[in-house]
């Protein structure tokens, strides 16, 4: 159908604020009385702690009152705690917090804390936790992840003598599967590809540090935090402070950067509203660029073993694949898992292996990062295509096109469907767009000291669920209030989605009021703004309720005017009979009669399946209008991937190291395109972060566990000088089926293609060489050259 | 000037202590205190005390106004701007001249207030990003070039990159692409949005 707002090109509402500085984050606020709150954290990476003396502490005037683990709700380890009990796990784990009349006394205070510590052996390095005798880091056990119990698992020497020096030892793993005919599909394969790698880690450094500010009104809990979500927060934060959802007030109306660090609210968000409750006046707590790189979680890093078996037209037979997992100390990664998906995925081989282990480390927690596991993943395994390419005498887009998904396309060890997939149109799109076939001939084309790399990177996560609640509203002023419980975490889903209900209800988008950020607007359950989720989750709730919308229109249509519902059609923000053009009824009068006719109708009554969330945020809005809450219940089978190619070409500089970016492109395979605008910017910013995967770092000192990447410029996070002027994008825009718009998500993939763009590019610009790590470094770059071993070893971590 | 304090009643508010007792309190305990409540300096726990150190009342011209603002020895410009004068567009990303998101102009200089001590920008045009709109509110260009090249995405480092590009064009208004990135690379993003920024910047300086 053609649309008048779908796929144009429009301003956010809140992009003013933005740029004039208006706009409002968790720190911003503030209120009479209020106190502030610090948190003491840990020193040394692992030890019990003996005990605390807070005496000296309390004696300082100002100091209001402390929170330790025995103040705070607990969960069963090796959950993320809010304060550490009994043991700490890493350096800047928190134990306790202080709240004083000013955060230099609440800071006084911490240094006036005597903690009696016993140290105990940590560790950094999961082979190290692996091999025999090795140090665990939590007291309990050395791996944990979702459904892995915490348990411990030694591997025998044997394990690590059989892999030597450079290959990756394989010993018990903690999850495996496979599928199909693995050994007869590598007797089959023309060439094998077998490499060992290590990705590194590295922090979400997001630009807004975590800061929570709460008070309590009225038996309510009132929190201003950052959160990607909001309503999908909800019950977790509710769970952490301890009272039922409907207890907590949550306003959020920015947040400044998650990439997967602030999905569902998190522990620390906590302790604000639980000292605000012990000490009876608002809280402000803080958090520095220092307690956000202990609370601010990492992607957690893989060191990795892929066996890869090709027939001649590079078809891939067989692939098996093992993982250890850097953790961090609790059980807050699966990347792992979805690592093993993302190979089912992408290449779609005949048959597959896969191992895995994660194993916790005495580093920061770590969990989602933009395409968790899935694009450590791609970083690492696209540029081993381009090598089997090479043996095989192939085209590097050819082996990508015949291994690519398509609608046929399976996911998993179960090899389940798809909704759609469009890959081989991304690549061909791609491959024109970058010239391919002109530009491969530049491939290692050397000038002075500068030599020419092309690269061809992909991405992969999945991109759309379902079973969300839509929530509309039509005031007696004629206007259309979207009520939207995504988070803002700066995609403008939030308002590139409410334009589905507009355009479905045939209204202006002037006359379009967006409710948002503050559960008292009334919110509905909608899904965390992750997973490249919200554009395809909120098109079908938006769906869903304008569909109950125009049910209810037609309704108080046929009640005014007589007749039947159906012979009522939509207008221009009115709804007319078929016939008799007089019977009609604007967006003004439906409304006021909403009110009058009450029930369904002005949200008194809403149906029975929607969420709680749902239910309690109509109960505020009723009355004020013609309401429609509606549950997304429409059908959804199999994954729905969001998928993208990147290009790029580079040139290396061998006296330094360095290289340059002079060329970047990225096609994007998305389903419709909602807002133009909007999704070049989440392809260019995911490019740009892919970038930042090949030269981040997070190093941890192997001896004393202390991290030595803490803040911006120790992390290395890109500048404006690190990344192209521009990146090139184009959508592929063939409509997922499924969604009722056709829309998949895209936010993750893009970061998975952008780096593995570039980690091939590297490897061509080097006449085919792997290094097979991340982050790539000019040294690891200027020792290959000089036919130097690396200055790290071969599966080392926490290298620089 | 922006002011979002809540109005809070936990029914036990005493009577908030007096100027001078905050004072008194900063002598005893030998350590800098601000009126504001906010820590300065906040990298490094507690680290930021002065023996002994008090506040000086002090005219700082900010925005084009002049104020008169309590100003510790050690205090530094972030803190008075969003502490103690309320203007919460300038943003405290790192603390330490890593981001740029505190980015302010100190007479039409681009600025980290992070790492600017307050007292040494007395008698100084400072701007910051509450300071870049016309007097009657009018958007300046390079914000308006912001929203229609949609600039930010999470907006947090937002407000630093607005004044930089501001601080740019008036030394440069018309830099080639390559000098500004040059002249904005002071300024992270996190979400990546360089090129948005980078074209809004150039819209900007066509339009000057």
């Amino acid at each position: 159908m053609a649309y008048n707002l779908i796929g144009k090109d429009f301003t956010p509402m809140d992009v003013e604020a933005k740029v004039t500085g208006r706009a409002k984050y968790a720190e911003d606020f503030r209120a009479d009385n209020m106190a502030f709150c610090k948190t003491l954290t840990s020193p040394i990476p692992h030890a019990k702690i003996k005990s605390i003396d807070t005496s000296e502490a309390l004696k300082i005037p100002g100091v209001i009152g402390i929170l330790t683990a025995d103040d705070v709700p607990q969960f069963p380890p090796p959950a993320l705690p809010i304060l550490t009990k009994d043991e700490v796990y890493y350096v800047g784990d928190p134990i306790l917090a202080v709240a004083a009349d000013s955060e230099q006394t609440a800071a006084e205070a911490i240094e006036a804390i005597k903690i009696e510590f016993q140290q105990l052996p940590h560790v950094v390095d999961p082979l190290e936790s692996l091999f025999p005798g090795g140090p665990n880091a939590r007291t309990a056990g050395n791996v944990a992840a979702g459904q892995i119990k915490l348990q411990t698992v030694k591997w025998d020497a044997a394990d690590f003598a059989a892999a030597g020096d450079t290959k990756m030892p394989m010993g018990h793993a903690a999850e495996e599967w496979s599928y199909g005919d693995v050994d007869g599909g590598f007797k089959n394969a023309k060439v094998t590809i077998e490499e060992s790698f290590v990705t590194g880690t590295y922090s979400h450094n997001c630009m807004e540090t975590r800061t929570t500010f709460a008070y309590w009104q009225g038996g309510k809990c009132f929190l201003h935090g950052s959160n990607q979500s909001h309503t999908a927060a909800i019950a977790n934060i509710a769970r952490y402070i301890d009272i039922p959802p409907e207890n907590l007030v949550f306003i959020a109306e920015y947040c400044g950067g998650g990439f997967g660090s602030k999905i569902p609210g998190y522990p620390n968000m906590a302790i604000a509203a639980l000292m605000s409750k012990k000490i009876n006046r608002p809280v402000m707590h803080r958090i520095t660029r220092t307690d956000e790189y202990g609370i601010g979680a990492a992607r957690p890093g893989f060191q990795g073993y892929i066996k890869m078996g090709f027939r001649a037209d590079g078809k891939l037979l067989a692939a098996d694949m093992y993982l250890v997992q850097e953790s961090g100390p609790h059980a807050t990664a699966g990347d792992f898992r979805a690592a093993g998906n993302a190979l089912t995925m992408m290449y779609q081989p005949d048959a597959c292996k896969f191992r895995s282990v994660p194993v916790l480390t005495n580093t920061v927690p770590m969990g989602a990062h933009r395409g968790p596991g899935e694009n450590q993943f791609a970083a690492l395994v696209e540029p081993m295509f381009d090598k089997a390419a090479k043996q095989l005498n192939i085209d590097r887009i050819a082996i990508r096109r015949i291994n690519a998904p398509d609608n046929s396309g399976k996911i998993g060890k179960e090899r389940g469907p798809l909704t759609s997939a469009f890959q081989k149109e991304a690549l061909d799109k791609a491959a024109d767009m970058f010239k391919w076939s002109d530009r491969k001939k530049l491939s290692g084309q050397k000038t002075g000291n500068k030599v020419i790399g092309v690269g061809i990177g992909q991405g992969y996560h999945s991109a759309g669920t379902n079973g969300f609640d839509g929530l509309l509203r039509i005031t007696s002023d004629g206007k259309l209030h979207v009520h939207t419980g995504i988070g803002n975490l700066g995609t403008y889903s939030h308002s590139a989605t409410a334009r589905v209900a507009a355009d479905l209800l045939n209204c202006d988008w002037e006359n379009v009021v967006i409710e948002r950020g503050d559960t008292r607007k009334g919110l509905p359950f909608n899904s965390p703004q992750a997973g490249s989720l919200s554009a395809s989750t909120q098109s079908r709730t938006m769906y869903a309720a304008a569909e109950d919308m125009k049910a209810k229109l037609m309704d108080i249509a046929a009640k005014t005017h007589g007749g039947q519902p159906a012979d009522y059609v939509l207008g221009k923000e009115k709804v007319s009979h078929k016939s008799d053009a007089s019977k009609s009824l604007t967006f003004k009068e439906a409304a006021d009669k909403a009110i009058a006719l009450g029930g369904k109708y002005s949200g008194k009554e809403v149906p029975d399946d929607l969420n709680a969330i749902t239910k309690q945020s109509v109960g505020m809005i009723a009355g004020t209008g013609l309401i429609a809450a509606a549950k997304d219940n429409m059908p959804r089978v199999g994954v729905t991937p969001g998928l993208s190619v990147s290009m790029a070409q580079i040139e290396l500089d061998t006296e330094t190291g360095k290289f340059e970016i002079k060329d970047m492109i990225c096609v994007a395979d998305c389903g419709t395109v909602l807002h133009p605008l909007g999704l070049g910017h989440q392809i260019s910013g995911g490019n740009v972060m892919g970038i930042g995967m090949v030269m981040e770092r997070h190093i941890y000192d192997p001896k004393l566990g202390i991290p030595a990447s803490v803040g911006f410029h120790q992390g290395k996070l890109p500048t404006y000088l690190d990344v192209p002027v521009e990146v090139g994008w184009a959508a592929v825009e063939k409509p997922d089926p499924q969604n009722p718009i056709g829309v998949k998500g895209v936010g993750e993939p893009v970061l998975g293609s952008g780096a593995s763009a570039i980690t091939s590019a590297i490897a061509d610009a080097l006449g085919g060489h792997l290094f097979n790590r991340t982050p790539v470094t000019p040294d690891m770059i200027i020792n290959h050259l000089a036919g130097r071993p690396p200055a790290h070893k071969p599966l080392q971590v926490n290298t620089v | 000037m922006s002011d979002d304090k809540t109005k809070f009643d936990s029914g036990q508010s005493g009577p908030r202590a007096s100027r001078r007792a905050v004072i008194k309190g900063v002598i005893a305990s030998g350590v800098a205190v601000s009126a504001a409540g906010y820590l300065v300096y906040e990298r490094y726990g507690a680290g930021g005390r002065t023996a002994g150190a008090v506040e000086r009342l002090v005219t700082l011209n900010v925005n084009g106004k002049d104020r008169r603002v309590d100003v510790l020895p050690n205090e530094t410009l972030v803190h008075t701007i969003r502490y103690k004068l309320g203007l919460t567009g300038t943003k405290l990303g790192c603390d330490h001249s890593e981001c740029g998101a505190c980015t302010v102009m100190v007479d039409d200089v681009s600025t980290y207030s992070c790492s600017t001590l307050t007292h040494s920008v007395r008698g100084r045009k400072i701007t910051t990003i509450e300071g870049v709109e016309g007097p009657n509110g009018e958007l300046h260009r390079v914000q308006k070039a912001m929203i229609k090249e949609l600039g930010p995405q999470c907006g947090f480092c937002t407000s630093g990159q607005v004044v930089a590009a501001v601080a740019l064009l008036k030394h440069n208004p018309t830099p080639t692409i390559d000098e500004a990135r040059r002249g904005m690379s002071g300024n992270l993003c996190r979400c990546g949005a360089y090129d948005h920024y980078l074209k809004a910047v150039m819209t900007a300086s066509r339009e000057a």
